[in-house]
């Protein structure tokens, strides 16, 4: 893919002169227009495209809400029930950007598990998937940052508790959370510097992006079977192929976004965020967003304040080794007939946590938060590189028309773009 | 029908159809984006005020603020009022008589919005020592605009008389601005 070139042909005056200046639009041609493409790509590949759509609604609403938002301890509160209420559209602009939150986090889950079912992180696209596990660092980061701009309750003790994290540090622990605080406890003064990150982070997420595709565009996207293309018969061209599937699958995710928007905008978040920030009273019953219950029940599971954050950081951190944990000489799960049951169960173990992060920390809850921690790390760390080793995958086809075609590909006649595209869907 | 090749084909009906679709609802999605910067509710419930005259004696003025601006209340003598009405309309930049820049029954009060209409300073002329320009009325500093006792434009760059606001007599030493 590296070697592809853009088949762009400037056709005015204007596009030639500006060709041999500056080649943008060779460039775009070549990335997002007749870029090879695998012909057997599922819907689940085109939750990057959704993911992308998704940041820059992401930017566009927060730029909107910053415009009426003000970030002081006393007035924040009022001020987002004043965008709720009084500014024109503004209940429909809040409600895309915290609705929008759950769905970039909703559609970067089924992203990040395509890429672990079909083995996307195993080389040549390690950097590509170090990069994605960055980006959803800090996508956490802006997500928790923005979290506190409401002024809430919620906001409020969530940022007592995340910031008291770094408290865990031996040490310089408490210099660091005063250091992040501003003083002695969060206090408006904490509320405009989150202000300042939550609104710098988004860019840098953008740009951060912009290293995940082209990444991507270096090594090419890889497909259900794992199989590289080999010949021009395995892919089609980006437009239209790509991008039509692409435009399918984000009509359907906006539908499911709508719906939230405009029926339940505040099923996902917390009743207790429409108090107002009190420092005298912690709400009884504390639980992040939906989002970072997984990984909050992996805190709460481990009995010793430095250890559970450890293992809370550690669970992302270890996402960056998957690429050297994974033994297996096979890429896709599909072909991998002992892993796939293990794929499963680590599925299970997600949203186990993500349950059990819900409830009291107190009596079961606590036990099976243990087994399901250790079976998250034990997936990476004992499953990932035994399976690889032990296990028979199973046979795979040559080559991704044959996958798409079965024997009819084989006789190297060739196929038309119209019957190609079709078998493509039909995968 | 003929089958020529120009026949517009499904997929072009498709295209179109889908293309013109896109564009009426990005068109109708922007739409929240650019009217969130209208002025909103809080804002426009603000939209008018009331003030009470009693303390106003004649000769002097009061500035209150209606939708962010300043709003210039003057009780205006019989001389200032007799000046205003005499002056030649015709001769005017801005030609107005007074009479239509006031309420019949109550030509003492002058209601301006206290914004130059050249590029919008507040002009001097509310306080009883500030230098009140040639014709007795406001002179704006910044770029030299003499205003009469009817605020009318008489001498400098200004294009029109000051802006009378929509107001109305709730009694008589109460007015509603807005």
């Amino acid at each position: 893919m590296a070697t592809h070139q853009s088949t762009y042909e400037p056709k005015s005056g204007f596009e030639k002169w500006l060709d041999e200046r500056l080649p943008i639009m060779r460039m775009m041609h070549g990335q997002f227009v007749d870029y090879p493409t695998p012909r057997n790509l599922n819907y689940l590949w085109t939750f990057g495209g959704i993911l992308t759509a998704v940041l820059a609604l992401q930017i566009l609403t927060g730029v909107v809400l910053a415009m009426h938002y003000i970030p002081s301890a006393t007035e924040a509160f009022d001020s987002v029930e004043r965008i709720r209420r009084d500014v024109n559209y503004g209940w429909l602009i809040r409600n895309l950007h915290a609705v929008g939150a759950s769905m970039f986090f909703l559609a970067v889950y089924v992203h990040l598990f395509r890429g672990l079912y079909y083995g996307s992180y195993k080389a040549p696209r390690e950097v590509l998937w170090i990069i994605g596990v960055i980006i959803y660092l800090v996508m956490m980061a802006t997500a928790f940052l923005g979290y506190t701009l409401p002024w809430g309750q919620m906001s409020f003790w969530g940022a007592t508790v995340i910031t008291n994290f770094f408290s865990a540090i031996p040490l310089v622990g408490q210099s660091i959370v005063e250091w992040l605080w501003g003083g002695y406890a969060v206090s408006g003064v904490t509320l405009n510097r989150f202000f300042s990150l939550h609104y710098l982070l988004p860019f840098v997420l953008a740009g951060l992006v912009v290293l995940h595709i082209w990444a991507l565009h270096v090594s090419g996207q890889n497909n259900p079977t794992g199989i590289e293309p080999q010949t021009k018969a395995d892919t089609v061209p980006m437009s239209p192929y790509a991008v039509a599937k692409d435009a399918v699958g984000m009509a359907v995710f906006a539908l499911l976004f709508a719906w939230f928007v405009f029926f339940v905008p505040d099923y996902l978040g917390h009743a207790d965020n429409y108090n107002q920030a009190n420092p005298l009273v912690t709400p009884p019953h504390i639980v992040p967003e939906w989002y970072f219950l997984p990984f909050y029940a992996i805190l709460r599971a481990i009995p010793s304040k430095l250890g559970g954050v450890i293992a809370m950081f550690g669970a992302i951190a270890i996402l960056v080794f998957i690429p050297w944990l994974d033994t297996s000489r096979v890429r896709s799960t599909k072909y991998r007939p002992l892993y796939r049951w293990f794929f499963w169960l680590f599925v299970f173990t997600c949203l186990a946590l993500g349950y059990l992060g819900s409830k009291p920390a107190e009596g079961v809850y606590v036990t099976w938060a243990r087994v399901f921690t250790f079976y998250y790390f034990a997936h990476f760390l004992i499953v990932m590189p035994i399976i690889g080793i032990i296990e028979t995958p199973k046979a795979m086809p040559r080559s991704i028309s044959e996958a798409v075609l079965g024997k009819k590909g084989n006789g190297g006649t060739a196929v038309s773009p119209a019957t190609a595209a079709a078998a493509a869907e039909k995968r | 029908m003929s089958s020529h090749a120009e026949e517009p084909t499904r997929r072009d009906f498709l295209t179109i159809a889908g293309s013109a679709f896109a564009a009426v609802g990005g068109a109708m999605a922007l739409w929240p984006f650019i009217a969130q910067m209208n002025p909103d509710a809080s804002t426009q419930a603000l939209a008018s005020v009331e003030v009470d005259l009693t303390p106003v004696k004649p000769g002097q003025a009061i500035t209150v603020m209606w939708r962010g601006k300043p709003v210039f209340i003057r009780n205006r003598t019989p001389e200032e009022i007799q000046e205003a009405a005499a002056t030649p309309v015709n001769d005017l930049p801005d030609p107005e008589p007074d009479r239509e820049r006031v309420k019949k029954g109550h030509e003492n009060w002058l209601v301006l919005v206290g914004i130059c209409t050249h590029l919008g300073c507040i002009p001097k002329g509310q306080s009883l020592n500030d230098v009140k320009g040639d014709y007795g009325g406001w002179f704006c500093p910044c770029h030299g605009s003499h205003y009469d006792t009817s605020g009318r434009i008489r001498k400098g760059p200004a294009p029109r008389n000051l802006e009378v606001p929509t107001y109305e007599f709730v009694s008589d030493t109460k007015v509603r601005i807005g």
